[in-house]
């Protein structure tokens, strides 16, 4: 073994150890859990023994409603949050790239500061601005009229998408905003040239030019969403009402594991939430390869950044 | 009010003159008269339009921490009604005999300590990675590349049956170890690697008979320190902003960080509104120094977003 082998082994190994012990191992375990069922002996006295189910707790999760319902949830939020967190994002980001923009560095820290808040504060934050007893803004609201229960049953999905988009609008933007700047200036300048004007120069110049970012802000965006968890428990520990315990997958697998104690279950549903997070990123970037004409975006080098 | 409409681009906009602008590409476009809503003026309200909604969370969450129990719950929390700012902050330091700050304290342990190393131990891999050619090496960066897209919550449930298995459960290191690996830090850093090392330098090192890992330490480390700097940002944010993972593994409210702790005096509010001045005084702090470290390191986290945004 040569001595820059040797040094790329040693370099690599702290990671790759925890990468097995954390990442590696907890997969296969998952899996191997998912197989296997505890049953209880007779009438519960003789204390339960695992016994190999095959496929049954897949089948128990498929076959339970409110684990499909789950995924209609994650269905209803990503309609409603993506095209609003994308549209926005980009909006922002190319209004910053236009170069009518004043304070381009107050506003880019501005709407990234929600990001530098803990997700767990941010839905306390927002609960508190959502209860009528806390909130200045409910108060607003309905002394301009405007009624609306975000604690409520059918107010939860909008609720909860609120928050999600005031965390990760702005670092969606910051990331559509560098690859807007990392384009190659002469090729604006040519379209300009060329008669296009800024409307045009946005959408048929630099969206094109930005398209990765875009996939990958979406694949990303979406693999999130499946891990919806947070946000909908403070909703349920807030009201108890608007979302039920088991509102997404991931509040369905924490509560099969810690309130029901049906492991096998649990892990059941994590495996299939992981595997449909897995589908997702391969249809994606499948679809964008497939897809992907002209240049790709020069790569942005860490030092050229302002 | 917390949603600017964003039809306030397309909105009618008083004619602005047209003054001359940076580049030249848009002041071709201004003079057109198509352009003429895209103003100055226009573009500027509808950011600082986004930027109220971004904002106004936390100058309520500032205001709403300046107020006692009664203050709050009359909802006016944009006036000063109720300012009991130093009683809340000593109710914060006495509760539960002063658990706040020790939650806080374990807080700066799980993200310092964690951050630290994680950043060390992703910039080795990912300086190895750029630097070095080996059998397999593509392959052994997708299995990285694989690991980004798994949800770490579906991870969290095996973690802990492990950990249950090995008495790691409720421990320190149950929280620690699994955040010291993180897949996109390892992306990042052979990003930064190669953008920031130039291979001459390491070569002018070696002739002059320095060991490999002696290189990396003492060459390649110092010229990737601001990617180290970066790496460590992001898993700081990551850790002090874990929710799922404590929530699992920890039942000791005495090991609990600062998110898990605020969640069950969140629990407690319901029945006992003198909760809510903690809960909300105690997120103002915790959000504190992540605010703090995002103004002053700006420059990278943006080349980290920048480095992300271009795979």
């Amino acid at each position: 073994m040569s001595a820059k082998a040797r040094a790329a082994a040693v370099l690599l190994t702290p990671f790759f150890a925890l990468f097995t012990v954390v990442m590696v191992i907890p997969i296969g375990y998952a899996v191997r859990l998912s197989l296997f069922t505890e049953q209880q002996s007779g009438l519960g006295f003789g204390g339960t023994h695992t016994v190999f189910s095959g496929l049954g707790n897949y089948a128990a999760a498929l076959g339970d409603h409110a684990f499909r319902d789950g995924f209609l949830v994650l269905l209803g939020y990503c309609a409603l949050y993506l095209p609003l967190l994308l549209a926005g994002a980009l909006t922002l980001a190319l209004l910053l790239d236009s170069a009518l923009a004043r304070a381009r560095r107050f506003f880019q820290l501005a709407l990234f500061l929600p990001h530098a808040v803990p997700g767990i504060i941010a839905a306390l934050i927002w609960v508190y601005l959502y209860t009528p007893q806390l909130s200045p803004v409910v108060a607003a609201m309905e002394s301009g009229g405007l009624g609306f229960d975000f604690l409520s049953p059918s107010g939860a999905l909008p609720s909860v998408v609120n928050i999600a988009l005031w965390e990760w609008l702005g670092y969606n933007m910051v990331i559509f905003y560098a690859a807007l700047q990392a384009i190659d200036r002469s090729v604006i300048e040519a379209a300009t040239v060329d008669g296009a004007g800024a409307w045009r120069v946005a959408t048929a110049v630099k969206l094109p030019l930005i398209r990765s970012s875009l996939v990958m802000v979406a694949l990303f965006t979406v693999i999130g969403s499946l891990q919806l968890f947070t946000e909908p428990l403070i909703l349920n520990q807030g009201s108890g009402s608007a979302v039920t315990s088991s509102w997404t997958p991931n509040m369905y697998a924490y509560t099969a594991a810690f309130a029901r104690n049906d492991y096998g279950l649990a892990a059941a549903s994590s495996v299939l939430l992981a595997l449909a997070a897995a589908l997702l990123s391969f249809c994606v970037t499948r679809l964008s390869a497939r897809s992907a004409r002209g240049p790709r975006p020069p790569l942005a080098h860490p030092k050229g950044r302002p | 009010m917390a949603l600017p409409p964003r039809t306030a681009v397309t909105g009618p906009a008083a004619p602005a003159p047209v003054r001359p602008s940076r580049t030249p590409a848009v002041r071709t476009a201004a003079r057109r008269p198509r352009g003429r809503w895209l103003s100055p003026a226009a573009v500027n309200a509808a950011l600082a339009l986004a930027v109220l909604y971004t904002l106004f969370p936390l100058v309520w969450l500032v205001t709403a921490a300046t107020k006692d129990a009664g203050g709050l719950l009359a909802g006016d929390a944009l006036s000063f009604e109720g300012f009991d700012l130093a009683g809340n902050l000593s109710r914060l330091a006495t509760e539960g005999g002063g658990i706040y700050f020790r939650w806080y304290a374990n807080s700066l342990l799980y993200a310092g300590a964690g951050a630290a190393l994680c950043a060390l131990i992703c910039v080795a891999a990912g300086y190895a990675f750029d630097k070095y050619r080996f059998p397999g090496k593509e392959k052994l960066f997708g299995a990285v590349l694989l690991g980004v897209l798994v949800p770490t919550t579906a991870l969290a449930l095996p973690l802990y049956l492990l950990a249950s298995r090995t008495g790691m459960v409720n421990t320190y290191w149950s929280v620690l170890v699994p955040v010291l690996v993180n897949p996109f830090g390892v992306y990042l850093a052979r990003v930064f690697s190669a953008g920031y090392i130039p291979d001459e330098a390491l070569e002018a090192a070696r002739i002059d008979g320095a060991g490999e890992l002696r290189v990396f330490w003492s060459i390649g480390l110092r010229m990737v320190a601001p990617g180290l700097v970066t790496v460590f940002l992001f898993q700081f944010t990551a850790i002090w902003n874990n929710f799922f993972l404590p929530l699992v593994m920890l039942s000791d409210q005495r090991l609990f960080p600062v998110s898990l702790g605020l969640y069950a005096w969140h629990g407690n509010a319901h029945g006992e509104p003198s909760f809510y001045p903690l809960v909300v005084t105690g997120s103002l702090l915790a959000v504190i120094p992540l605010i703090i470290a995002f103004v002053t390191l700006q420059r990278h986290w943006k080349a980290g977003l920048a480095a992300g945004s271009v795979q």
